[in-house]
């Protein structure tokens, strides 16, 4: 492809997500509401997120810094609703920190995010009733069963008591754990923690769902079946996802959108399809990826000659 | 109920179904109060080496030991935070609409069990050997209200120390140079009245010394407080406020 038509396809691309004006997200109103007597709080409802006019994630200048570290570096991206997005970079990319302040574990340096509608500093409380998160780790708890372990969950999220019991099996009967329910997770294997995670991170039916790197660490076949129940809760109940991957395959089998995050940055945003296309007729998305990743060469070769240096004085 | 009581009780019944599920560390902590009383107690009951009042040693310090093995077993907890934090269980409770306070007083519940079972095991061992316990049901009931406070404290103590150093290595270093000193510096085994006096004020802002104290009075015959009762149960309330607050800032940086 002639450089100029590269550039511009990157543009283009660049433009499809980078749209994040006219961010409109409830938090300051909600304070307000908070200053008002229990009884009369109901009476106040407050102004529902609509969706499409507002998308399900939205960051605009989001930043983190640590000492003098900048682990996200301004990143404006808007995720709509129903999505499937990833987010992809190496490690060290700014993934897990991007997720970390999306899901109100880690307050933002400077920039601004909503999710839901709702903004992650001013009214985390609302944030949180709506999503669903899934640690990198496999973090069900060992020592429990796994209906424990979604008891814990369902208790916590406030589903109700007569709702809790069917909410649990037909979560169960989802991921095919029904026949392990009364089990220690500790006897589970990876894919089925996995599986039970998110029937844990989806009891209270979240609008939006983050995971994590869902299958690092998973055998093909247990990365298949997590693969598979996640395009079903997109699909069957429109939950907005959104994952942090390095890997090209997940990336490529589950995700309708994709952004690069290289060195803290959105290095490209596309679908997987013309994102290939922009860098040749027969590109993978390997290619891409290493297309992208590789931006500041002088970093890169830096690295290298490092690591050889290192090598040499071992060798 | 309100949502936060029912949230720690939701965090506490998960602690205690794998306690019961797993009760050898229960019984593994009642070795150590043995060991107190039955080598340590007796000996020194015999040197007489301590003045103690009109009471026997051994009963001087069965309530101090009591106060030992719940600052031993809650101390524990902040290890089990840490653990609970690389295993990925922190972040998905505190992603959870779950108020901050009550996943920390969840855990405080739960080292409330494990302090009522341990005076359990201590009123045993002190029937065997013969300590004049008092066995009214209202002295035992303040028994386990002082022993639920206690617990509650060096639970969310450890929990705030826990969010501090953020690592196991480093917390077993801290455990192990603060419980002795929070041991030794309080009137678990030996009176204020004869420690030197930088001793007795270290020992006097010590709330293991308030627990020693309410738990001498209302686990004894004879035995009395210094502070009173009322006192000693609303410094250590004070206490657990204190930490409360503070763990509730610290908690969400252990994830950070």
């Amino acid at each position: 492809m002639p450089e100029a038509a590269e550039a511009s396809t990157r543009r283009r691309i660049r433009a499809a997500g980078g749209i994040a004006s006219g961010v409109d997200c409830v938090g300051v109103e909600l304070r307000q509401r908070r200053a008002l007597p229990g009884i009369l709080g109901p009476m106040f409802q407050r102004r529902k997120p609509e969706p499409g006019a507002t998308g399900a994630i939205e960051m605009t200048g989001l930043t983190l810094q640590f000492g003098t570290l900048v682990a996200v570096d301004h990143i404006d991206c808007q995720v709509p609703h129903g999505e499937i997005f990833g987010l992809l970079g190496a490690n060290g990319a700014g993934k897990t920190s991007t997720i970390k302040m999306l899901t109100t574990l880690l307050p933002p340096s400077a920039g601004r995010a909503c999710v839901a509608g709702y903004d992650v500093v001013a009214a985390p409380a609302e944030v949180r009733r709506r999503i669903g998160y899934v640690p990198q780790m496999l973090s069900a708890d060992g020592a429990l069963t796994g209906y424990e372990n979604l008891l814990l969950s369902a208790r916590l999220y406030g589903v109700g008591r007569a709702t809790r019991r069917r909410r649990i099996e037909d979560a169960l009967e989802f991921m095919g754990l029904t026949a392990f329910a009364h089990r220690l997770v500790k006897t589970y294997s990876g894919g089925m923690i996995r599986r039970l995670e998110l029937a844990q991170a989806t009891l209270h039916q979240p609008k939006v769902l983050f995971l994590d790197e869902p299958t690092i660490g998973l055998d093909p076949v247990a990365r298949r079946s997590v693969w598979e129940r996640l395009a079903d809760l997109n699909r069957e109940f429109g939950i907005t996802i959104l994952l942090t991957t390095h890997d090209m395959e997940e990336a490529e089998q589950l995700c309708r959108d994709i952004a690069i995050l290289h060195a803290g940055r959105i290095a490209v945003r596309g679908r997987p399809a013309e994102l290939k296309a922009s860098i040749a007729p027969t590109a993978t998305l390997d290619q891409v990826f290493a297309h992208y990743s590789a931006m500041s060469e002088g970093g890169r070769l830096r690295d290298t000659a490092q690591t050889r240096r290192t090598a040499r004085r071992l060798g | 109920m309100s949502a936060w009581v029912l949230d720690s009780f939701a965090i506490a019944d998960v602690e205690l179904r794998k306690l019961m599920r797993d009760p050898a560390e229960l019984v593994s902590r009642a070795v150590q109060p043995l060991l107190w009383l039955l080598v340590f107690g007796q000996v020194l009951a015999r040197v007489r080496a301590i003045d103690t009042g009109q009471l026997g040693y051994l009963a001087f310090m069965t309530p101090g030991i009591l106060a030992q093995s719940v600052l031993f077993s809650a101390i524990f907890y902040g290890i089990s935070v840490i653990w609970e934090r690389d295993l990925g269980i922190v972040q998905k409770l505190l992603v959870s609409p779950a108020s901050r306070a009550s996943l920390i007083i969840g855990k405080a519940i739960s080292a409330d069990f494990r302090g009522i079972v341990q005076a359990c095991v201590i009123y045993l061992i002190a029937l065997l050997l013969r300590v004049p316990v008092r066995l009214e049901p209202a002295a035992v009931l303040g028994v386990l209200v002082v022993v639920t406070l206690g617990s509650a404290v060096f639970a969310t103590f450890s929990l705030v120390i826990a969010c501090a150093v953020k690592t196991r290595e480093r917390f077993m270093g801290i455990g192990q140079v603060l419980t002795m000193p929070l041991f030794f510096a309080s009137n678990a085994i030996y009176p204020l009245q004869i420690m030197p006096p930088w001793l007795r004020v270290i020992a006097q802002v010590n709330p293991l010394t308030y627990v020693v104290d309410a738990l001498r009075q209302l686990m004894i015959q004879g035995g009395h407080s210094i502070y009173g009762l009322g006192w000693d149960c609303a410094v250590l309330t004070l206490v657990f406020l204190v930490l409360l607050g503070i763990g509730v800032r610290a908690y969400p940086h252990l994830v950070r």
